[in-house]
């Protein structure tokens, strides 16, 4: 059996990222288990990179790995998790979960194995012709066909933006931030005043057997 | 040369059989993967001299001069000497990540070459989403960071970590809203199309620089904080938090955290060429295109980065916040609109 290298490359991704996932919800470190969650999505980008999809792809990586996973990170290193009393009664829920874990699978394998709904019914997609590009056919798509819900998903974001900025942004008492923005302003006359003074004074001019009598006052006071 | 190809298809590829076209592309694409990382390599290594020199001679200072004739050689000792160097392990810092942090913190900055074009010819995977890859690619060196600084099992690395995070993760924002910018006038995702776009008969004054000046500025000092140079290095701040997340490194994998630093200029001079100086384009109509010029360029753009290091004073970090947030963010927003409009006008320059 002779396999083409996409074949192999597809095997590859597939099973990292089926141990990958599989190490997420085993380690027993929580950053550890983000990190190979992170893997996990490289992974499915690389599937969906073989798919010919290279904008979801590329999407997955930066939206997914450069941000959400980053965030993700900085939240499970600053808690301090007790990963043992989260592993409590682990085995008393784990035959419910097998039970939903079973049935989800039991039904993926209908949809993409099953004889009535099985991939052999659908036809093969369309091999893209050469100058094809993926992301131009999705923005297109996305701006003319599915604007309406495109913007109304944008707006959605930006008010759940909006609302996160708004609970949290409270004016503590004991907040002792300073306003950049009046530290940015100040100019330097606000702060000291130069005061014009001439440079040299001429020394009063006093009889010559009274000067010394005058510098010992002088450095007396 | 074609000898050699005959000789090779004769000789190596029967015993590949079926698989010699696979086998023989991934050779030949290392091949080229070896002719962009080794040069790019050894410029990594003559920046940390060129910025020595340069601050020197601003600083009226003779700089690195023993190694070599005028220090020419004090790369390479230094190389040498980070190399010979044992690599401390802190007690109980977590080994695997302890070693992985460096090496997530400087593939990003050699992967991102990859769509990089040299002249319109000379790119090593000229893809459509060219600028997404960039983005996607350079949000990564983001992870290097706050392994070591996690990793490292010490206050000192964490909470360097943190703010470099946080800055790299901010400035990344500004950065990508200043390419929005540059793909509405350009109207593709290809490097190369984008550089290409900005041929015009205005001689240099075609190039996004002029046009888009607001979002040139915006994208190079973004470009300086995403780096945590200075005078965004509240990093590796000297005077308050030591070296960052880098505190417990040393021998190579200091090294790799500092390569990956200067690659990482290398990279933003690179794109700020791409983007707003017009690539390989040659400024004025009588001299010829070619990769002279993009060099050239990228040169200065890293010439600015030294000269802001000599001049000015650092940031504190909730200023370098609020100058990514409060005012580039908005600018950006502000100058997507105009552009839009602009565009839209019958003034539009980009037909």
């Amino acid at each position: 059996m002779t396999m083409d290298f996409q074949t192999v490359l597809f095997y590859v991704f597939s099973a990292v990222l089926v141990l990958a996932a599989l190490r997420v919800i085993t380690a027993r470190n929580p950053v550890h288990a983000v990190l190979f969650l992170v893997l996990a999505f490289f992974n499915a980008a690389g599937l969906w990179m073989l798919l010919h999809a290279e904008f979801l792809a590329i999407m997955l990586v930066m939206v997914y790995v450069g941000a959400v996973m980053v965030l993700f990170l900085f939240v499970v290193m600053m808690l301090d998790i007790n990963i043992e009393r989260l592993r409590q009664g682990f085995w008393s829920y784990l035959p419910l979960g097998a039970v939903v874990g079973l049935i989800m699978v039991g039904e993926m394998g209908l949809i993409l194995g099953g004889s009535y709904f099985g991939l052999e019914s659908l036809p093969a997609a369309a091999a893209p012709e050469a100058g094809f590009s993926n992301t131009k056919a999705l923005g297109r798509l996305l701006f003319t066909d599915y604007v309406y819900p495109f913007e109304l998903a944008s707006v959605i974001l930006l008010v759940a933006l909006i609302a996160a900025v708004v609970l949290t942004l409270r004016q503590r008492k004991d907040n002792k931030a300073m306003n950049p923005r009046l530290q940015v302003r100040v100019k330097a006359a606000d702060r000291f005043r130069i005061v014009k003074m001439a440079a040299e004074v001429e020394a009063p001019v006093v009889a010559n057997e009274a000067a010394p009598a005058a510098g010992q006052e002088g450095s007396k006071a | 040369m074609d000898a050699i190809l005959a000789l090779i298809n004769q000789n190596v590829a029967p015993a590949f059989g079926a698989y010699w076209p696979a086998v023989s592309t991934t050779l030949w694409t290392l091949i080229k993967i070896v002719c962009i990382v080794g040069p790019l390599m050894g410029a990594v290594a003559y920046l940390t001299l060129a910025e020595r020199k340069i601050l020197a001679w601003m600083h009226v200072r003779v700089g690195p001069n023993r190694v070599g004739p005028m220090g020419l050689l004090q790369p390479i000792a230094d190389g040498v000497k980070l190399l010979l160097k044992e690599i401390v392990f802190p007690s109980r810092a977590n080994t695997g990540l302890y070693l992985l942090g460096p090496i997530m913190a400087i593939a990003p900055a050699l992967a991102a070459w990859a769509v990089i074009p040299f002249t319109d010819t000379l790119v090593l995977a000229n893809i459509d989403a060219g600028v997404l890859y960039l983005l996607a690619v350079s949000s990564l060196g983001v992870y290097g960071v706050i392994i070591a600084g996690w990793a490292s099992n010490s206050k000192y690395s964490f909470l360097g970590a943190m703010r470099a995070a946080g800055q790299m993760v901010s400035y990344e924002v500004s950065m990508g809203m200043a390419l929005i910018v540059v793909l509405m006038v350009s109207g593709s995702l290809n490097l190369s199309a984008i550089v290409e776009a900005q041929r015009g008969n205005a001689w240099f004054f075609s190039w996004n620089w002029l046009p888009l000046l607001p979002m040139f500025v915006v994208y190079l000092i973004s470009g300086v904080a995403e780096t945590n140079r200075a005078p965004f290095d509240v990093v590796e701040g000297e005077s308050e938090i030591v070296a960052g997340h880098m505190v417990e490194y040393s021998g190579m994998s200091f090294a790799l955290f500092f390569l990956a630093e200067y690659a990482n200029m290398w990279l933003i001079a690179a794109m700020t060429s791409t983007f707003f100086l017009g690539g390989w384009l040659s400024p004025v109509p009588f001299l010829p295109d070619g990769f002279g010029w993009f060099a050239l360029k990228c040169c200065f753009i890293i010439f600015l980065f030294l000269w802001f290091r000599a001049t000015f004073p650092r940031y504190r970090y909730d200023q370098i916040m609020r100058l990514g947030w409060k005012v580039f963010v908005p600018l950006c927003l502000g100058w997507i609109l105009v552009v839009g409009l602009w565009m839209l006008s019958p003034l539009n320059i980009w037909k």
